[in-house]
């Protein structure tokens, strides 16, 4: 492998945006035949340098050679004329065609010189499943099949317009174990019996030292090592992606037991399509513990969180909380009797993005005498003061407290949630996805800080889509599927690799 | 009950159905492509306007199609290099078209023709009635089928060339791509912005079609504001009809049904007030028809 041609070459590469140098003179080879993974943290630029291979994003300065040709020209046309096919995070698929449609699209099979052959690119479909094993129905409608063939989908797409270099960015976001597992296979296939060349953009280590032959790590847009696979190992490459040494600490657990304070019933809750999205689901979750929900996104999770917040009303069963059924009661109402939410997407409700930090910090409490005469006029010092002290607390890094919560970090952004919802001190924490889109050392912050509420006593029911967090958090896992639960178990009983059955609930695994 | 339903009426219904028919098919283009275009209103009264102006100057009904259609194009350029290039709000466009529209088909019929609300002229050629005497030999339909103007007869094409080009070619594929999923398109390196100009530009044709239709063939004049919100009735069609052609079609055969049914009781008595109400009612019964089944759509598009 050492020896194998360079297929790609990346010299001195610089992308700016307008507010950052999202890439800062990058170089690097990809050698042909190779699995090569590229990590960092969020907006660390790898997604950025593979744009710019696949013509999505044109360079400031620098070249890029691929098989040799010097690219002149960055548009996607050129790189797929070149043999570089790229699966991004977000599908790029037509929801309401088929397959077969979807795979050709841009390259389609003609009959009697104007029409569409629909049966020739069923056959174009056919042999490509043949060909590389990757199983797909050409005729299944893309918004009717699950994630995981979407990605197989995304994937033929760019066998079809004949790429041998291939682009993965952060594939196993939106897969379960097994799926993972698939797909490593098929990636080893290709590379052995097709030669394809392989980029996979990720943040899971394990993955990288599951599947890469060498690998090359990014941090603040600039390339800081690479390395061949076998010569490190996780811990080495956490440190390189954050710049010091990343401890992961256990977590240190107090044993709690204590009075039951969210108590659900057979709980049936619609969504928007008024399809019923949870269906007849009961669970318990005591004082001093976290219960975590796992499951892939959108079965049934942010509804069932909607439902017990107050921002959803349910069409049967029952929710108790702190020993009052809250049936009818509006978002305010619950939050009164107990229970802070930390909700999934900080940007559109976590926080107000055009207020500014300070007055996020406050929202909820801001009609309190301590902050407002009469609960009218804000009284600024004590708010200032007050949002300060909570910066301490939180370690939450911004040049002011004044300027608008929209400009911070994701990070940033996130642990201002956490610092509004955790000091009300509620007994009740309800937190989805606490740590998605948060860097390293953030995210080990957030997790101790959800510990130590767990055990002052609260009751917490955590959902998020990463199962090494719910591993790492829950005293006990839930898994859901299509609004059901699928499995309930004490962490410890299960491992990572079972647990994904549960989520895809077994008997209906694609395939 | 006889008088009101007789052939007469289903020939009329033919004949208003016809405009509506040629735009819906029109705007149905611009739906598929995820452009919003409430401004087809504006480009069947521009249609409209100019097919006058090419018959009666070229003494050619033929002409005055084709200067419609050329305006057509013109009039779908600017609405896409507003609504694609510039990104504005296709509503405020929308509206902004037709608010032009009136304003310059009023400025140009005093300056041109020097008349004020309406232009007849025995110099405007019509689009002549064609006989098929195939179709006038079939019993009864023969009589409501045969000798209309040429456009009712174009529209049926129409519906099933706009069916085929949309669903069974790769233009068609790739104008639709580009409305629900612009960036499938970017990815494989097609610019989904080609695919919406031609979405406008063909909406702009097929409204000139519909304005000839309405000056040259349904009337041999032109009125101020003849287009008669005829451009949001094809736009209902279009949501009513879940821009597929043959759908869509049936939905506008229906506007026209009501619009000659109303015709028809006003001939018999019945205020042209409450007549006129008719079609517009309707228009509210289906948009409420399809925010109701709007979820099970949703599924099924």
């Amino acid at each position: 492998m050492d020896n194998a041609e360079s297929i790609v070459k990346f010299e001195h590469i610089s992308v700016q945006f307008p507010s950052v140098l999202a890439n800062d003179d990058v170089s690097l080879e990809i050698k042909k035949g190779e699995v090569f993974a590229l990590v960092g943290e969020n907006g660390a630029g790898k997604s950025t340098l593979m744009k710019v291979l696949y013509g999505m994003n044109e360079p400031v300065a620098g070249k890029v050679y691929i098989k040799g040709e010097l690219i002149t020209k960055y548009n996607p046309s050129e790189a797929i004329r070149l043999g570089v096919g790229m699966v991004h995070q977000h599908f790029m698929l037509v929801p309401s065609f088929t397959v077969a449609e979807n795979i050709v699209m841009c390259k389609e099979p003609m009959k009697n010189g104007i029409f569409f052959d629909e049966k020739g690119a069923c056959e174009i479909v056919e042999n490509l499943v043949r060909e590389y094993g990757l199983k797909v129905s050409p005729k299944d409608r893309i918004d009717r099949i699950s994630v995981g063939l979407q990605q197989r989908v995304e994937i033929l797409k760019t066998l079809y317009r004949g790429a041998d270099i291939l682009i993965l960015d952060e594939p196993t976001a939106v897969l379960t174990p097994q799926e993972t597992d698939e797909l490593f296979d098929v990636i080893r296939r290709i590379v052995r019996e097709k030669q394809m060349t392989v980029i996979i953009i990720t943040h899971k280590l394990y993955e990288v030292m599951a599947i890469s032959d060498r690998v090359g790590v990014m941090r603040r847009g600039k390339l800081v090592g690479v390395e061949q696979t076998k010569n490190v190992n996780e811990r080495i490459l956490a440190s390189m992606m954050v710049g010091r040494e990343v401890l992961l600490p256990k977590l240190e657990r107090k044993k709690t037991s204590g009075e039951e304070l969210i108590n659900i019933k057979s709980l049936t809750v619609l969504d928007n399509r008024s399809l019923e999205a949870v269906k007849n689901l009961s669970l318990s979750v005591h004082a001093g513990e976290i219960v975590g929900i796992a499951g892939i996104e959108g079965n049934g999770q942010s509804e069932l969180v909607e439902a017990i917040t107050g921002l959803r009303q349910y069409k049967s069963g029952s929710i108790t909380i702190c020993g009052k059924d809250i049936k009818g009661m509006t978002p305010g109402k619950i939050r009164d009797i107990g229970v802070s939410h930390i909700p999934e997407d900080r940007m559109t409700t976590g926080v107000s993005l055009s207020a500014s930090i300070e007055d996020n910090l406050i929202s909820g409490k801001h009609k309190a005498e301590e902050f407002a005469v009469k609960g009218i006029h804000m009284k600024r010092k004590p708010i200032r003061e007050y949002a300060k002290r909570l910066f301490e607390e939180f370690d939450i890094r911004s040049s002011s407290v004044e300027i608008s919560a929209g400009s911070l970090s994701g990070g940033n952004m996130q642990k201002v949630v956490l610092a509004r919802e955790i000091s009300f001190e509620n007994p009740v924490i309800i937190i989805s996805q606490p740590t998605r889109g948060v860097d390293i050392g953030a995210m080990e912050f957030i997790h101790k800080l959800i510990i130590d509420e767990r055990n002052k006593g609260c009751a917490i029911l955590l959902v998020s889509a990463d199962l090494d967090e719910l591993f790492a958090l829950s005293d006990r896992i839930v898994t859901i599927y299509e609004g059901r639960i699928t499995g309930e178990f004490v962490n410890g009983e299960i491992d990572k690799s079972d647990i994904g059955y549960y989520m895809t609930n077994a008997s209906k695994i694609d395939e | 009950m006889g008088e009101i339903f007789n052939v007469a009426l289903l020939q009329n219904t033919l004949r208003t159905a016809t405009p509506i028919v040629l735009a819906a098919l029109g705007g149905l283009f611009t739906q598929h492509a995820g452009i919003m275009n409430i401004g087809m209103d504006g480009m069947i009264l521009t249609g409209a306007f100019f097919a006058v102006l090419g018959s009666y100057f070229f003494a050619s009904a033929a002409m005055g199609v084709l200067l419609a259609v050329l305006v057509g194009i013109l009039i779908g350029l600017f609405f896409g290099v507003f609504v694609i290039r510039f990104k504005s709000d296709e509503f405020i466009i929308g509206v902004a078209l037709n608010i032009f529209a009136g304003g310059l088909t009023v400025f140009l019929l005093r300056t041109i023709f020097g008349v004020k609300g309406a232009f007849s002229n025995p110099g405007i050629h019509p689009i002549p009635a064609i006989n098929i005497p195939v179709i006038g030999s079939i019993p009864i339909l023969g009589e409501l089928l045969n000798n209309n103007t040429v456009f009712v007869y174009v529209s049926w094409i129409l519906v099933a060339v706009t069916y085929l080009f949309i669903y069974k070619t790769p233009w068609g594929i790739r104008l639709r791509a580009s409305g629900e999923a612009p960036h499938s398109l970017e990815s494989a390196g097609v610019n989904p912005n080609l695919y919406k100009y031609l979405a406008s530009i063909l909406c702009g044709i097929f409204c000139g079609f519909a304005g000839a239709h309405l000056s040259l063939g349904y009337l041999t004049m032109f009125t101020e504001g003849m287009s008669a919100s005829r451009g949001y009735i094809a736009f209902a069609c279009v949501i009513f009809g879940m821009s597929n052609p043959p759908k869509v079609f049936l939905a506008a055969l229906l506007f026209g049904f009501l619009d000659a049914l109303g015709l028809r009781l006003q001939s018999l008595g019945v205020p042209s007030s409450l007549t006129s109400i008719i079609p517009y009612l309707m228009t509210i019964i289906m948009m409420v028809y399809v925010v109701i089944h709007k979820n099970k759509k949703e599924l099924n598009i």
